[in-house]
């Protein structure tokens, strides 16, 4: 059943992307279990504007867990201690009282602080740009029902396009890599016949975005897919590596 | 004064579409070079719009207030979009499309527009397919369908319960390339907060980078807006956090009629309020209903007991149950419209035999068709939605009923525009849910996708270029022209004098006494006195606000508190608007609903006499009432009727 | 073809084949180990070891498996700071609480460090005075002269700190094997979701194996053939 407990939090506060950061700690008294974390966030902010002070700026959007805007690194793990979640799913019950919870930005250096808790994670959008699609226009395509499509690659395309984009899977990479985000785009694509006419070029080109913004080589510990809110399997860095080794060689 | 030309092409409904582009005018690749197209928003109709305005060789600026395209409440939609492919050999045709769509609008959209959107919804299909959307596929590897609310066909294409989501990646997918290609110029976390007229045409808006804080100038020979709907005016909605119809109310003030801004819509299957910090509610999607059997107990006792904790749902005997769906709608039973299903909710609680700790609420249970089926079954079709439900409940639906209620969820209502998506300011275009115009009164489910795109991909290619035709001569502005500076320094002007008020209430808290008003009294059920009533609160509410907000922080670098005042401050307008239409509409119709006119049953009643028009407000300055005009709805194809669900 | 090993993928292929590489290095170097469990005073691992010093090895296959060692070693550095540069300056205050993360995925350069430092008092032992500056004494046996290995390992192996060390050296080894193996499939790309758990369990087992045996082989000496 929902109760209220009394949490103290500690928050990254950074005024800019250049300005030094450091961590303020606040009180609150009254926060019910069955609130969401991002509702105990308002709640904090709610009592930071009543005081006169500037709230906690932390990205966030649907709260239903598919925009993937929303970060927050919680007691050292991104979107906090549930499986399976984004911040904006994670809720109170999880959390004791009296319990003291640490708050920061997501931290890689692919993802620099812009203010507060908030990063900027554009290199995503960057690396989808280098090859993310299939190279079609709109119109003058084929019936949708023109090319039969194995329910079982169609199914496991789908579960690859689950990413969200959140970034969770570089946040809690010991080597700050981008591997799981880029496999999940290449995999998704490479599964179907649409997206395998380009699936060369689309793994190398997105590779070396990837390389070029500064992500780090992936070393398969699997802490990405652990963490990663949709479950999107590391079975797909390795189809990432097979594309990509088998374009090269055939280069 | 507006001119409410619809521009409905000549011709039976079924060939208007094909004339319109036999007639229209085109711009020659030569020339799309040297045209700028500004699109704000990258939803589902944004994203569409600016991706295919670049590969045609438009020059193409899209804004986004989220930091990704990919982050466009579009993503949320989880159930599916409707095309009339008629795979499933159950009676589809684009006609039917056409008319359920007609029809579950409640006989208040236009004929014309609607019949686009039906043919235009199996292109729309392949385009998704070509670019690598996975919609879920039979085990011969071809497509597969589902059914929806106010249909008695499987006409829903959907990828698991994540429609949305693979949708708008497949939009955004196309705009990156587009990007890539240099012909679309992205920006991220940048809001527009004004639109620049010249010489009675939009050319342009005013920018404000969310981050630094800067304005900037854009100039374009047309503007698109696909900034999605005003459901939060609510507070407690199931839009996103960010979600907002500022620029809707900018393109208002600038002469843009606002169209049926009552007509909103009340999503039936929603988790129920918790508690008062509560933020967003969460929709349960449509297609649950597919599956699943709404009731609430037969007996007051057992209600109450279910109420206070002493008894739970299970403990039910099958007997003591009222499904209350398959008794008043024994044809459609769980898979009436939404806006029907709402209703139904709300009667049920308000007569007492609500369930949950707020008796606001009825279940929803699987239990039937976990017995037919399996639990693998359900688990396969429902899985992810079961998991959310049970992350923010803490309760087990394979065991245990789900708990919903219904919410704001979409608004029909937007900018007026005419068959060509472009508004009553020359040159400014309106498209998706930021537009009035498919839905009438009330959308079916898993139409929302398919008006979003279609809209982007395969309406505004062939209209815009209809405006831009005329303006191949028009040199690119600069944007140090004297509209734009001013427009900025108006636009500037605002923001100052929000920061300046530093009075002592959180945006936040203003916002959900706004929310409160529009629920009570213009929300599922609306009457004339609760309407008056409302309009003065609202009034009350924008005083409290100009005078008592306080806003932290300054106007140099990121301000969330600012962001959210400025928008807060359009919601207070829309409010305002959404009270003075529904008092106005004396007949229920659709998401509509007037407590004095409905039936003996209890079913919304329609004035068909007085009442079938669009109500196309005009702005007439701060402070002062808008003035109301018609564009009169008339129906040559489908039969106007009670709607009948039984 | 020019930049694949620019690319991040194309240095992770490197580590993983010349990982593969070691791995088959450490096979036969088991199999020939365990010729010093046959208790014929040595007499079988010294012809064996003798085979192994002929020139065509020598001077073929040595410089091959130095080589691998060296792209092993350098490409380890190389990824390691690359990765804590991605990693960014700034380090998380609440630490790492990520669950079901093999302990040794994440300290692959430490343990590489451990396995290093192993490989050269290896090579200080035995490879020098052997190969090298040919101190070893000598034994000949059917006729031909040879140096005799087996005294020389015989002698090592009488000191029971050695021993510990070779179990530890043998285990820091095993542990880093129980990821390199799988990792190294994976990073070919030559695993999906039922391929990742047999090389994990293929990789687990190897590793234990010869870690175990090389263990056992340095116990052994001590305990039974002193």
């Amino acid at each position: 059943m929902e109760k209220n407990i009394s949490l103290t939090l500690k928050v990254w506060r950074q005024n800019g992307p250049k300005e030094k950061g450091r961590f303020e700690t606040y009180k609150l008294e009254t926060v019910s279990t069955g609130s969401s974390f991002l509702e105990m966030m308002d709640i904090l902010n709610e009592q930071l504007v009543n005081e006169g002070n500037e709230p906690v700026a932390f990205d966030h959007d649907c709260r239903e867990g598919i925009c993937g805007m929303c970060s927050l690194y919680i007691n050292g793990r991104p979107h906090g201690p549930d499986d399976d979640v984004t911040t904006c799913q994670l809720h109170m019950r999880k959390f004791k009282d009296g319990e003291t919870i640490t708050i920061e930005p997501w931290r890689s250096a692919g993802f620099p602080v812009i203010k507060d808790l908030i990063v900027n994670r554009n290199a995503f959008d960057s690396i989808i740009a280098a090859g993310g699609y299939t190279s079609v226009s709109t119109g003058g395509v084929p019936d949708a029902n023109a090319l039969p499509i194995p329910k079982p690659d169609a199914d496991e395309a789908m579960d690859a396009a689950s990413c969200i984009g959140c970034g969770a899977c570089v946040a809690t990479c010991k080597n700050g890599s981008a591997m799981l985000f880029v496999s999940a785009k290449v995999s998704h694509l490479a599964l179907l016949p649409q997206g395998r006419v380009e699936a060369s070029m689309r793994a190398k080109n997105m590779v070396a975005k990837m390389d070029e913004l500064g992500f780090g080589n992936c070393t398969n510990t699997g802490a990405c897919e652990v963490e990663c809110p949709k479950g999107v399997s590391i079975s797909n860095i390795a189809r990432l590596n097979r594309e990509f080794l088998v374009a090269k060689f055939k280069d | 004064m507006i001119n409410l030309d619809s521009k409905i092409p000549q011709g039976p409904v079924a060939e208007k579409w094909s004339n319109y582009k036999a007639g229209q005018k085109l711009v020659n690749p030569a020339n799309k070079r040297k045209l700028d197209i500004i699109v704000v928003g990258t939803g589902l109709a944004g994203a569409s719009a600016a991706a295919s305005f670049g590969e045609m060789g438009f020059n193409v600026k899209n804004f986004t207030i989220q930091d990704s395209p990919r982050r466009a409440h579009s993503i949320a939609a989880q159930g599916g979009i409707n095309a009339a492919k008629n795979y499933p050999n159950d009676g589809d045709s684009v006609h039917r499309l056409f008319y359920d769509t007609v029809k579950g609008g409640d006989y208040r959209a236009r004929e014309a527009n609607v019949h686009r959107l039906a043919e235009v919804s199996n292109d729309i299909i392949d385009q998704c397919v070509a670019q690598g959307v996975p919609f879920a596929r039979e085990y011969g590897g071809l497509l597969d369908n589902r059914s929806f609310g106010g249909a008695q066909v499987s006409r829903t294409f959907y990828a698991k319960g994540q429609t949305g989501q693979q949708l708008l990646i497949g939009a955004y997918q196309a705009l990156m390339r587009q990007v890539n290609a240099g012909t679309v110029d992205l920006y991220t976390r940048t809001e527009i907060v004004d639109i620049v007229m010249v010489d009675g045409k939009a050319r342009g808006v005013i920018a404000r980078d969310l981050v630094t804080g800067e304005f900037q100038r854009h100039f374009g020979h047309a503007v698109v807006l696909a900034t999605g709907g005003y459901g939060n005016t609510f507070f407690l909605s199931t839009n996103a956090m960010g979600s907002n119809g500022s620029a809707a109310i900018k393109a208002y003030q600038k002469g843009a009629a606002f169209a049926n801004p009552c007509f909103a819509q009340i999503h039936p299957t929603c988790i129920p309020v918790h508690g008062e910090f509560q933020s967003k509610l969460t929709l349960m999607s449509e297609s649950l209903r597919n599956d699943g059997r709404i009731w609430v107990p037969k007996k007051k006792e057992d209600a109450e007991a279910i109420r206070a904790g002493k008894l739970k749902p299970t403990q039910i005997k099958e007997d003591d149950r009222d499904y209350y769906l398959e008794r008043r709608y024994p044809a459609f039973g769980n898979l009436v419209p939404r806006d029907v299903a709402s209703r139904a909710a709300k009667e049920r609680c308000d007569a007492g035999f609500g369930v949950g700790a707020t008796g606001l609420a009825v279940y929803l249970d699987f239990k039937a068709s976990i017995e037919r089926l399996g639990e693998d079954a359900i688990r396969a079709r429902y899985g992810n939605l079961f998991q959310m439900y049970e992350k923010i409940v803490d309760d087990n639906p394979y065991d245990t009923p789900m708990m919903i209620y219904p919410a704001i969820h979409y608004t029909m209502g937007g900018i007026w525009v005419d068959y060509e998506l472009q508004t009553t300011v020359p040159g400014l275009f309106a498209a998706g849910e930021a537009n009035f115009s498919d839905h009438g009164a009330n959308r079916l489910g898993a139409s929302a996708l398919m008006q979003g795109l279609a809209d982007g991909y395969f309406v505004l290619p062939y209209t815009i270029q209809n405006y831009l035709a005329d303006d191949i001569s028009m040199p690119r502005m600069t944007g140090d022209e004297k509209e734009f500076v001013d427009a900025e320094k108006e636009a500037k002007d605002k923001f100052e004098k929000l920061l300046a008020i530093k009075g002592n209430r959180s945006v936040d808290s203003i916002h959900k006494e706004l929310g409160l008003v529009m629920w009570d009294f213009v929300g599922m059920a609306r009457n004339k006195e609760g309407l008056e009533q409302a309009i003065e609160k609202i009034a009350d509410i924008k005083k409290e606000f100009y005078s008592n907000v306080r806003i932290p922080g300054s106007e140099e670098g990121m301000n969330v508190e600012l962001e959210k005042a400025s928008r807060l401050a359009d919601f207070i307008q829309i409010g305002d608007l959404m009270a003075r239409d529904a008092l106005n509409r004396e007949e229920s119709c659709g998401g509509h609903f007037r407590e004095e006119f409905q039936t003996e049953e209890g079913e919304a009643l329609r004035q068909d006499d007085k009442f079938a028009y669009s109500a196309c407000w005009e702005y007439q300055g701060e402070d002062k009432a808008p003035v109301m005009h018609k564009e009169e709805l008339t129906f040559e194809v489908v039969k106007v009727a009670q709607r009948n669900y039984k | 073809m020019s930049t694949i090993f620019g690319s991040s993928i194309g240095r992770k292929l490197l580590m993983s084949l010349s990982g593969l590489f070691l791995v088959t290095f450490l096979i036969v170097h088991l199999s020939i180990n365990l010729l010093l469990l046959i208790p014929d005073g040595g007499q079988m691992f010294n012809v064996a070891a003798n085979f192994m010093a002929m020139p065509l090895i020598k001077f073929g296959l040595q410089p091959v498996l130095a080589l691998g060692f060296i792209v092993h070693i350098i490409y380890a550095a190389v990824l390691t700071a690359q990765n804590n540069k991605a990693r960014g300056s700034a380090k998380y205050a609440s630490g790492n609480n990520t669950t079901d993360v093999m302990w040794a995925s994440k300290n692959m350069f430490v343990l590489g460090l451990t396995v290093l430092a192993f490989l050269l008092v290896h090579l200080i032992d035995y490879w020098v005075p052997l190969q090298i500056t040919h101190g070893a004494a000598s034994i000949t046996i059917d006729g031909v002269e040879m140096h005799n290995a087996y005294a020389l390992v015989n002698a090592a192996f009488a000191d029971l700190w050695r021993v510990a060390l070779y179990v530890v050296g043998s285990l820091g080894l095993t542990i880093h094997l129980t990821h390199g193996f799988w990792s190294a499939f994976q990073t070919l790309g030559l695993s999906n979701n039922i391929w990742r758990k047999r090389w994990s369990v293929i990789g687990i087992a190897f590793a234990w194996i010869v870690g175990l045996a090389f263990s056992m082989i340095a116990i052994l000496q001590y305990v039974l053939f002193q």
